[in-house]
This record gives C-alpha cells, structure tokens and sequence, in this order.
C-alpha cells in the first residue's frame, strides 16, 4: 500500500484511541474531583495537567486552578494540542487523505463525528459530560467498523498499531503521574476507570482495588486489551503481520524488535520488581514507544523522495 | 394526502414533464401519481433523509464558505428508453470522431489537409500540445477514455450538444451517489419504474483503463491520480478508486526513473502501468509543462511517449474539445465516419471571419459569448444577462483575440418540476452523458449527470454557484429485461438529415475550480 496512506491510517489509529482515552480521563476526573475534593482543587488540577501530558504551562496560568475551567481548556481549548477537539479533528483530517482505502461505512462515521463535532460541543459540566461520553461512542463507533467492515490486511493493521501504540503511551503516562500513591484507593479507582478497567479489575481480583493488584492489572493483564502488555502484544502482532520477515536470529525488522522487546520485558517482570522502581519501568515503556514510533515511521512511511525542480 | 403538483406552472420553455397542453407526458405519468400521494410534509422529510445520506458520505460542496450536502432534487428527470437509444447513439458516434480527429491532428493531419478543419485553428489551440503528443499512437489506439458530452434540450424539445468534455469530466460519481440516495429516500418509486442501472459505471471504468494498458502488461496494476484533499472533485476521485478497488495516488506517491512509472508503498516502490489523472495536461509533468507544478510526476510524460504507462485521458485532448473547433464536429463525423451526425451543435458564429464579427458584436447584448479554450464554462457572458461594461469587455477582448472566443445565440433550456424551499417550480436543466472508450467500444452510462439552476430563471447549473442535481432515469425498453440490454454501441447507425440547428446556448455551465471539466 502506498506510504502516505499508512502513515494516515497509523495516525487514524492514533487519534482515534487519544480522543477516546482523552475523553473518558477528563469525564472521571471531573466527576471524582467534583465528588471528593479532600486533596484541594489545587493538588487535583495539577495531577489532570500531569495526567493530560500538557505542556502549555502559559495557557494553563491563564486557565488557572478550577478544575471546571482546566476541563474545558483540555476539551476544546486550540492552544493544547492533544485537546480531544483537535483528536477529533485530526482523526478526520487523517481519514479524509485516505477514505479511499477504508470501508465507506468507516469513512461515514468519522464524517460525521466531525460534522457533528460543533453542535456536540458543551460549555458547562454538565453539558461536557455528555459532549465526553458522546466523543467515546463515537470513537468506539469508528474502531468497531474498522475491526468489522475493513478486511484484516496491511490497511487495518495500521490503524491497529497506532491504536495500540497510543494506547500505551496514554496509559503509562496515566500510571506515572501516581495518583494512587496521593490519594490512596480513591486514586487507583479513578485510574482504573480512566482505563474504563474499573469492573473488569472487579471481576478479575473479586475484590477492592489495592495499588500493587491495579498496577498489575493495569500493565501486565494478558486479557484485558487496555492493559500496557496486551497493546504492546496487538502492536507487535500487527508489526509481525505487516513484515513478516525473520530469520534464524529472531524479529527481522527493527519495529518489531523494539516493541517486542518492550513487551518481552513486561511478560517476564515480577510485581514486586516493578513496583520497586516503577518510574524507571515507565520511562523505559514510554522510550521504547517513541522509538518504535521513529524506526515505524522510518521502515514504512519516509519512502517519499523529496524531488526539487525549479528552473 | 398531497397536491404538490397543483400549483406548479411551466414557464416559457419545454417543460420535461409536462407538455404545452399541460398534460403529463407519458413516461412522467407514474412519477406524477406518485408525487401527487406526497404532501409538504412527506416531501421535506424525504429531503431531510437525503440530506442525512449525503452528509454522512462526506458527499457536499462549499457554497459561500459553507459545507452543504450535495443538492440533489427529488423528483428525477426521466428519459424514455427509445429517446435514450438516440442519445446513446449520438454521444457514442461523437466520440468516435472526436477520436479520429485527435489522432489525425496529432499524426498526418489529413483533415486539415483537406481543407475540412483549418490548420491555423488546430495550431493555435492552446491544448494543442505536439511535442508532448505528437507522433505517438497511445496504447489500444484511445485518447478518449472518459468523455463527458453536454446536451441541453431546446423550445423545441430537440437535444442538442452544447460542448464536449474531453480532458478531465468530471460529475459521474454524482450519478451513482444520487441513484443510491434516490433508492433510500423513494424505494417505492423504483417498483414502480424500470430504471437502467447506472453502478456499473466503475467496473467498466477499469475494464475500460485495464484494455488499454501498454501493450504487453497482462495485469495491469491501475492508479488514480488526484491532486489531492483540497481539489472540489476530491469526493469523486476517492469514490472511483475505492469502487475500482485502485489506488488513489497524489503526485507526491510517484516516482519516475528510466521512463518506468513507480509508486511508493510500504513494501518499496512498485510499478505503474494505468495512470487515470484527474490532474490538468498543465500540472500533469513539471519537466514537460508548467515547472513549478508539485501536482504531478517528473517524468511521467516521456515514460507515456516511451509506452511503458497510459495515461488516461491523453495528453493534449483539450484540442478536440476548442469551443472554435466544436462548430466542425458535425464535419468532422461525416470526414471520419461517413455518416451525419445524430447530434445535432447548437448554431455558432466564428469570429476570426471579419463579416460574422462585425454582424456578431452589432448584437453584442443578443449572443452568449464564450472563450473558445475555456471549460468548465469560465469567462462566458450571456448578452441579454449581462451589464453594459461587462459587454464592453467583451467587445475589446474579441477584437483584440477573434480567435479565442466564440459567440452562440441563446435560447430558454428546458425545465422540470423542482422542490425549491416548499414548492414545485420549474427550473432549467441540461444533461451530461458519460461515454467510456476501451478501444472496441464506446459506452454511455445510461442517462447521465442532469443539473439543474435553482435559481428562479437562472441558467446557471453549476454547483459552486448554486445549482443542483436530479436522478436521471433511463426506463428500460418496454418488454425488455434491462439486464440482457445490449450496452455497446455498435458502428453502422441510422442517418438522419442534418436539419438546421434552432439556436440553442450553454447556461454559465460548469464552472468548477481548477482541474475539472
């Protein structure tokens, strides 16, 4: 398939996954603020700011420290870059660059996300709420149509390795800003539900949440495909699937090594040796995804030859 | 219970539904009946659902800074099968023409030779591109893969051409899009008709580029070239590669070296043999034409001259289709053909003639005045419509360039009912019929895109200045089974006399933007 229509569809894939995790984190932070506000407003926005990777530290002076402003600076605000308007928005750019390569059925929803996009928009907590839950079904719409109507080929695995690449990229970043170590059970429950891992962490253990047993489902479940391990194994797979070359001396390419690797590390890590220097293991997710994003980008999209012929 | 067609009244031109005694005409009559069950009410929630289809699709246009769906009107136009075979006919003979004429002007110029099209017109057509075309016969022997022919109906019901497209036409993804919405929002309207079905048009669109590969090529790997998100026809050129199962390439994805055509993909570069580009001649090979162009391939214009790529349509077609050089297409059928032409052109003055300028710019305000290397309907000033300083413009421009305009007299288009705000009106519409060329046969896609001015009285169909669309039905021949229809048209037609044209005129056509026809 041609390299910009992969690289759009891996972007698709990404933007997509940040508009939906976005969305879900700033809809639980808002509601578990509103409900429990022992550690002061000012502590919470610093964890949301932390939480929503922002690094705008001008605009968010301007914002200030009232959680119900800092949601809709996240929400919608064109300084941030990573505002789930913008995820929305790039989603779509990245689609209509390549629509012809995904399914119509495909295309149409993520159209008309973006068409609905304005009138969806809310000002007030209350009206955010539904603007968030509305921008996760959405999200959820276009990722079950590509896994249902798209053929489970080169294109689809695209979209598969930036979801999952973005995915864990977003929940690493969520597991390091420690909101449990701050605020104890209430913190890991609304971690947990920011990974909407909440009921499924319920099930798994039977019963209530304790850091080290989150930490674990969080990052190591094989089962849960929101779980760190699960999403390094999904992008692997489809790194796998993508160039499926190898020769006796183990992965023959060099995204798939990388990430594999990172996955490796996770499969064999005990939960005590993670918990001991859990920054250091985050760090090094977190490094190994942005560099598989380099050596992805450099195998499969800089095939572009800049030609110059002016006179 | 409805009556929305009580109160609709035809102005002065031929109406397509209704004739001068205001009886329905018959292959409108289960139409009307059924319109006639719809009230307000029924009929706006139909349109409400249209609109959801289309935008949903991304299937809209910006009018005045604004994304609208694409404005199909619900009440299609109707075409009876015998009328359609004649039409069919016409457009296929003209292409075939056209054909002949574009490898002659290119090759050894017997027409001009004989004094049929003069040469001094040929070579001042600033599409005539002979270095880039000249001497080359391209693959299967076809210049004209995709034609796009405009007709208009008159006062006196004739279908007439009004211009040929031969470049780069664009509209027929509207063909397809409207006949599906139409099956959503009026599923009942189709048990009541046999309508030819127009969804093929894709496959035989890539049978059509497959058949004309360099020779040798058994597989022929096809790519649509587009020049990109930001073009107005971008709708369309993703819908024909994603129908056609191609790729959809920007300039960008290509790559030429030793005369070979390449894409870059993610497995390495891979060859090239169709490249269908909707990208103008101009921007098509910076190192051929425009240099500064980053909408296509360096190269790609000698990798064509060397016959290892096809490019469809061929470069230079916009010679055929000179508005100074459609006056001759009548001749030029009957040079090449040696049969008259079952289209009739709408009446023309060539100014390069002192005495017809002089005559023609006398009636400055009675002509419509055309640029003869437009399309797209640019630059067209219709005489009765326009200001006086407008008109004065012409008249320098004309004197200045005789050569580079035209003058046609107009007349009214005919009109069809049309649901503007909560009302049927009539409103003037033309018809462009597809005709696809694989080097054996010329097919038309039955019916075509009609487009209709919303205006009230206007003439202008164009989208970008308000114009709409209608479903355009072919009814299938009575008693026959429309699958087993035979759909090439074969040489050898029926003549009819070359009867005297009643004037006739392009509404400001089709103006689009850049790379469209």
């Amino acid at each position: 398939m041609l390299s910009r229509i992969a690289e759009s569809l891996y972007w698709l894939g990404r933007y997509a996954e940040r508009a939906e995790v976005t969305a879900r984190i700033l809809d639980v932070y808002s509601h578990a603020l509103l409900e429990d506000r022992v550690g002061g407003e000012e502590s919470a926005c610093r964890r949301l700011v932390e939480a929503m990777g922002a690094t705008e530290p001008a605009a968010l002076v301007e914002v200030g420290t009232n959680v119900e402003s800092l949601v809709g600076f996240f929400v919608d605000d064109p300084r941030f870059d990573g505002s789930v308007v913008r995820s929305l928005e790039a989603m779509w750019e990245n689609a209509r660059g390549a629509r012809e390569a995904m399914s119509s059925e495909m295309w149409g929803s993520i159209n008309a996300t973006h068409s609905a996009l304005d009138a969806r928009r809310g000002r007030s907590v209350y009206a955010q709420h539904g603007f968030l839950g509305w921008v996760r079904d959405r999200a959820a719409i276009v990722s079950g149509l590509a896994d249902a109507t798209m053929s489970h080929d080169d294109t689809w695995r695209f979209i598969v390795l930036g979801r999952s690449l973005e995915r864990v990229d977003l929940t690493v970043r969520l597991l390091s800003t420690r909101l449990g170590d701050a605020w104890g059970t209430a913190g890991w429950v609304a971690t947990l539900r920011c990974c909407a891992a909440y009921e499924s962490y319920l099930r798994t253990y039977r019963r209530g949440v304790e850091g080290s047993k989150a930490l674990e489902f969080l990052l190591l479940d094989r089962l849960f495909p929101r779980s760190v391990f699960h999403a390094l194994g999904a992008a692997e797979t489809a790194l796998f699937d993508l160039d499926p070359t190898s020769d006796r001396h183990g992965a023959g390419s060099e995204p798939r090594r990388v990430v594999g690797r990172a996955c490796a590390d996770l499969e064999f890590i005990r939960v005590a040796e993670l918990e001991r220097s859990l920054p250091e293991h985050l760090a090094r997710i977190e490094r190994a995804c942005s560099h598989a994003h380099d050596v992805i980008a450099k195998r499969f999209f800089n095939n572009a030859i800049a030609i110059r012929w002016s006179a | 219970m409805g009556d929305l067609l009580d109160a609709y009244e035809p102005i002065d031109a031929w109406d397509e539904m209704f004739d001068a005694a205001g009886d329905t005409r018959l292959d409108y009559r289960a139409l009307y009946e059924h319109v006639q069950t719809l009230s307000k009410h029924d009929f706006d929630e139909r349109c409400a659902t249209r609109d959801r289809v289309f935008r949903d699709q991304g299937i809209t246009f910006a009018h005045s800074g604004e994304e609208r769906p694409f404005p199909l009107d619900l009440v299609p136009r109707v075409i009876s099968a015998t009328e359609w075979s004649q039409i069919e006919r016409g457009v296929a003979q003209r292409v075939r023409a056209l054909e002949r004429f574009l490898d002659d002007v290119y090759g050894p110029g017997e027409i001009m030779r004989a004094g049929v099209v003069p040469r001094r017109l040929v070579v001042t057509s600033s599409h005539f591109h002979r270095a880039a075309c000249g001497g080359i016969s391209p693959p299967g022997g076809v210049r004209v893969h995709v034609a796009g022919i405009d007709l208009v109906r008159d006062a006196a019901g004739k279908m007439c051409v009004l211009e040929d497209n031969l470049r780069i036409p664009s509209g027929v993804s509207y063909v397809v899009e409207n006949r599906r919405a139409m099956t959503h929002v009026f599923p009942e309207l189709f048990a009541a008709h046999r309508v030819q079905p127009v969804s093929d048009y894709p496959a035989r669109l890539l049978q059509a580029l497959s058949a004309t590969a360099p020779r040798g090529v058994d597989d022929p790997r096809v790519v649509l070239l587009t020049p990109g998100v930001h073009n107005p026809a971008y709708f369309e050129h993703s819908f024909l590669a994603r129908q056609m199962g191609v790729e959809l390439v920007e300039g960008r994805d290509l790559v030429c070296r030793d005369n070979v055509l390449y894409m870059l993909t993610t497995s390495g570069e891979e060859r090239v043999d169709v490249v269908y580009r909707r990208v103008d001649d101009e921007f098509l090979d910076p190192l051929h034409f425009l240099p500064t162009s980053m909408l296509g391939c360096p190269g790609i214009v000698n990798a064509a001259r060397a016959g290892n790529v096809t490019i469809a349509n061929f470069l230079g077609n916009g010679v055929a289709d000179d508005k100074a050089v459609y006056p001759y297409v009548p001749a030029m059928i009957e040079f090449y053909l040696g049969e008259r032409a079952l289209l009739s052109n709408v009446e023309t003055f060539m100014l390069d003639d002192e005495d017809v300028r002089s005559w023609a710019l006398d009636r400055l305000d009675q002509l419509v005045w055309k640029p003869a290397d437009g399309s797209g309907g640019k630059g067209i000033v219709i005489g009765p419509r326009a200001e006086a300083d407008a008109l004065e413009a012409v008249r320098v421009a004309v004197e200045a360039a005789p050569r580079s305009w035209i003058a046609q007299q107009p007349v009214a288009l005919s009109t069809a009912p049309t649901y503007v705000g909560t009302e049927m009106k009539p409103r003037h519409l033309d018809l462009r019929p597809f005709a696809l060329n694989d080097g054996e046969n010329v097919w038309v896609v039955p019916g075509g895109l009609t487009r209709v001015a919303l205006g009230e009285g206007s003439l202008v169909v164009n989208s970008s200045q308000g114009g709409g669309s209608k479903d355009t039905w072919v009814l299938a021949p009575h008693g026959a089974d429309v699958e087993h229809e035979a759909t090439a048209v074969a040489d050898g037609m029926e003549c009819e006399p070359l009867a005297r044209q009643p004037f006739d005129m392009l509404p400001a056509a089709t103006e689009q933007a850049a790379q469209q026809q």
